[in-house]
């Protein structure tokens, strides 16, 4: 186990060596479809940490958005703008500042947080103890419930009927069920904003089209 | 032996990041970031064995799906230049 964490951790730092490879790479290249496609492979670097970090969902997320949509956008962008970057004009001494001060406050801001797995944690301390009662017994029961089908007096299956909201997974069930009009509301926002990019986009060609047909 | 597979894996990775640093050409770059997704499956792979969840599988399949669908997206706005229907002379009719 040790010697898998070692592998892991190793592979953990070689990714994280990519990233700032690529980063460095991205901030110094002037041509923007290479940059657009180095943005891409951030993403899938990204990803594949993340995924380390075992967080799946924004793995996949990160993969998605970073280096499916977020690339197609970038490309539909230097469709209408120049594909080269111009070279900044002296050292860039005040952005450079300003970066460093965000960053440092950022730095500063984790100061405060709970460590890695912290059982103390104030995400772990309000309601995340009722949803795992309700949630992992749930699994427990019904897979005790699965072994002894034949046994008449079952009083699991009650309680599996009761408890829980019968989905396996405890991520799923707080995503989808207990916070199921919270993630409505975001697939609203994220919907509406895609048809209104849509339409953004749909209604500029047309009209170019009408302005070629009047010229 | 899944960490030899992953520190090849890495390798190869970081030289298709130099191809896309490097690449003279448009595809030569397209490759690379296709070449990038593609050892993003393999490395998602081994780390699921490597950890003993292979589960992770599916997560690996669900990637190369979408690499598919991205690069094609990629190479179809390479050549036409948007993503508007693509027969400008039906609209001169």
């Amino acid at each position: 186990m040790s010697l898998t964490d070692v592998a892991t951790q190793i592979i953990v730092i070689l990714l994280l060596a990519l990233l700032v490879g690529t980063a460095t790479t991205i901030v110094r290249m002037r041509d923007l479809w290479a940059a657009v496609m180095l943005t891409g492979i951030f993403s899938f670097l990204g990803a594949c940490w993340m995924l380390i970090l075992d967080a799946p969902d924004v793995a996949f997320t990160e993969a998605a958005v970073g280096a499916g949509i977020a690339t197609v956008l970038m490309l539909a962008t230097l469709a209408l703008t120049s594909r080269e970057a111009k070279p900044p004009p002296e050292f860039p001494i005040l952005p450079i500042l300003v970066v460093f001060m965000a960053g440092a406050a950022l730095v500063f801001g984790t100061f405060d947080m709970p460590h890695f797995g912290d059982p103390s944690a104030p995400a772990h301390t309000h309601v995340m103890s009722e949803y795992m009662n309700d949630t992992v017994p749930d699994v427990r029961q019904s897979a005790a419930h699965r072994d002894k089908t034949h046994d008449e007096h079952d009083d699991s299956q009650h309680s599996v009927a009761h408890h829980g909201v019968g989905v396996p997974n405890i991520i799923t069930s707080v995503l989808a069920s207990y916070r199921g009009y919270d993630t409505l509301g975001e697939t609203v926002v994220i919907f509406t904003a895609g048809i209104g990019v849509l339409l953004l986009l749909r209604g500029r060609r047309e009209r170019r089209d009408v302005e070629e047909d009047e010229g | 032996m899944f960490a030899i597979a992953m520190a090849a894996i890495l390798v190869t990775m970081a030289l298709a990041l130099a191809r896309a640093r490097l690449g003279p050409t448009v595809f030569d770059r397209i490759l690379a970031l296709n070449m990038f997704g593609t050892k993003t499956v393999l490395l998602i792979a081994v780390i699921g064995f490597l950890t003993e969840r292979p589960d992770f599988l599916d997560l690996a399949l669900l990637y190369a799906l979408m690499n598919f669908i991205g690069m094609v997206a990629v190479l179809r706005f390479s050549k036409y230049g948007h993503f508007a229907d693509t027969e400008p002379e039906k609209k001169a009719e």
